[in-house]
């Protein structure tokens, strides 16, 4: 019988590979990694749980994002609390204010997760690694702090759904759409347990930057993870980055999959995900009339340097309408200066933009743009629950880069159509 | 492992803040969360229940938030285990990794009542009601999470680990 690239992957990782779906196996992790919010409690337990080193330096990240450059006395502590367990074991990849990104957009682009890894971050959206043709999953605390002493991890081997999408995407419809588009379809628990592998013609064709914004999503649809298998655009992405040797695994054309869905994307329209759950998508042309006080450009759903080239084409020539503030955050260090050098920051500032270091910030509504009572944000962000962002009755609507850019200019929700 | 206790029936889609509401959150001090387990649903619940007692659920028990304060919560209590048709992704990881054995079975929760005494052996992977004297194959629970709920959870396990691998070099 064939198998699935998660399938590949995972028996590459165990030591009896002949499990089933269901089953609970124990799996060797190639990269694991936390943030500032998930990493104390990592570094408690794994301190209580009597491990002194790590099992790996080298395969290990530490990545102060959500609220630094630290945002108040609190989230110092939490920063300081990596640093030092970041020096006291030697660990590389602690990645201070300066050097800093998104980490779900940092490691990627750090070369430090490959195809045909098991990646393992405490952090939900970890699945955007899935995009590189790794198994990459979110976990808690206590799991990292056992990675970090073991370098494995227990997992329950999840069946998949494949998706295929074909025929020609619109002009202005990016990865951000298809995959509001896709939860719109199954809805916030349609993939629940499951991984989403996303193929077919239209995937082929994706650049990594939209293929991250897809796989950073599938667990707003409640999967475990998101994988697209590796092909010409992967390897040239990888080029210059990889520090490491990796393996290409792809599915089988006879493996067995729990669903496959198919999509024709011909007459998908720029999506917009209404309050309060990501699987309210509606169409563009289906909108209505709505006002918005803010329009966030960032985050590890869409703070890449793809996503920024869209925006500055929306706003050449524009200006911010005078009652919007358009907050535009690169998701690293590197995609900050790139922009810089093509431009595109110089024209954000002229059009009246604030431009920010990288930071989750408003994305969790940590700082950076948070919303009072009564305000609406259009977001390129992943997710619009209750206060989000900000003040429980504020609201957030989830979009792509060309829409939140477009939106900023009109002073409510549009298609970028309309300004252009 | 022979787990024995009685049955507090519950309905589909439990979720973490019905185990745990989130205004407890500010202590991780498990007797502490126990007091407060399930008050939304019931607030007599941590007093009506036995230590050794069996909650059987419905489907997607445990949804919610990712806080481990959850399974924490419910063990602490006293539950020795939680059944469900389904349990959401976290929980599940959540459960096992403080040493709260849980079991999948659709049948028994359609078919049992509250107040009956379930008998659950987890090396054979049945789950006999007493009160009616039906047997259930559940999933079995695999050697490593045996390992793990019996050590009382993954930290302990990791200290044992830990322990193994220093014999064995
Ligand atoms: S940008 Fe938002 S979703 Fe992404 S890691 Fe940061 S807080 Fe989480």
């Amino acid at each position: 019988m064939g198998r699935t690239i998660v399938e590949k992957i995972l028996s590459a990782h165990t030591e009896k590979d002949d499990f089933k779906i269901g089953d609970i196996i124990n799996v060797r992790v190639d990269f694991a990694f936390a943030n500032d919010i998930t990493a104390p409690l990592a570094i408690k337990y794994f301190k209580e749980s009597g491990a002194k080193e790590v099992f790996d330096r080298k395969k290990i990240g530490l990545i102060p994002d959500h609220f630094a450059p630290n945002k108040d006395i609190k989230s110092a502590e939490q920063c300081k609390l990596l640093r030092e367990f970041a020096q006291e074991q030697g660990i590389e990849n602690y990645f201070e204010v300066g050097k800093m990104g998104v980490e779900h957009a940092l490691l990627p682009e750090k070369g430090l997760v490959l195809p045909g890894d098991v990646v393992v971050g405490a952090d939900s959206h970890t699945d955007t690694s899935g995009a590189l043709g790794a198994f990459a999953i979110g976990v808690g605390s206590t799991d990292l702090a056992a990675i970090m002493a073991l370098g494995e991890v227990w997992l329950k081997v999840p069946p998949t759904i494949k998706f295929i999408y074909f025929g020609k995407l619109n002009k202005w419809v990016s990865g951000k759409d298809l995959i509001l588009y896709t939860i719109s379809k199954i809805g916030v628990d349609g993939a629940n347990y499951q991984v989403m592998e996303f193929s077919g013609e239209v995937i082929k064709r994706l650049s990594m930057d939209n293929r991250f914004t897809m796989c950073n999503m599938a667990v707003e649809a409640g999967a475990k993870t998101a994988i697209i298998e590796p092909d010409q655009i992967t390897l040239e992405y990888l080029q210059g980055r990889a520090t490491r040797p990796y393996q290409l695994y792809k599915s089988d054309p006879e493996a067995s999959y729990e669903k496959v869905i198919e999509f024709e994307v011909s007459k998908i329209e720029p999506q917009v995900a209404f309050p309060h759950l990501p699987e309210n998508a509606k169409p563009i042309s289906e909108v209505g009339y709505i006002k918005i006080d803010q329009s966030i450009i960032g985050s590890c759903t869409n703070g890449r340097i793809e996503d920024l080239r869209i925006a500055a084409e929306v706003l050449k020539g524009q200006q911010v309408h005078p009652e919007v503030r358009l907050i535009i955050i690169p998701a690293t260090q590197d995609i900050y200066l790139q922009a810089l050098r093509e431009g595109l920051i110089d024209l954000f500032v002229s059009a009246g933009a604030a431009v920010s270091t990288p930071t989750c910030g408003p994305c969790l509504g940590g700082y950076m743009g948070i919303l009072a009572k009564g305000e609406r944000a259009i977001s390129t962000t992943n997710r619009n629950f209750v206060g989000r962002m900000g003040h429980p009755e504020s609201e957030v609507y989830l979009a792509s880069p060309a829409v939140a850019a477009a939106s900023a200019v009109a002073g409510r929700i549009v298609s970028p159509e309309e300004v252009k | 492992m022979i787990i024995k206790g009685k049955v507090w029936k519950f309905r589909d889609n439990i979720d973490t803040d019905v185990i745990i509401p989130a205004r407890y959150l500010n202590t991780s001090d498990p007797t502490e969360l126990a007091l407060h387990c399930m008050e939304d649903y019931d607030p007599q619940f941590t007093k009506k229940i036995s230590r050794g007692d069996i909650i059987v659920a419905g489907k997607n028990f445990g949804c919610g938030s990712s806080r481990e304060h959850a399974p924490i919560a419910l063990k602490a209590a006293g539950l020795s285990c939680i059944i469900a048709k389904s349990f959401a992704r976290i929980f599940f990881r959540n459960a096992i990794n403080i040493g709260l054995p849980i079991f999948e079975s659709e049948e028994i929760t359609d078919q049992c009542t509250e107040g009956e005494l379930l008998e659950i052996d987890t090396v054979k992977g049945t789950i006999k009601n007493l009160s009616t004297n039906k047997v259930y194959r559940t999933n079995l629970l695999p050697e490593f999470i045996q390992k793990v709920i019996s050590v009382g959870g993954l930290k302990e396990y990791v200290k044992e680990e830990l322990k193994r691998r220093e014999i064995d070099v």
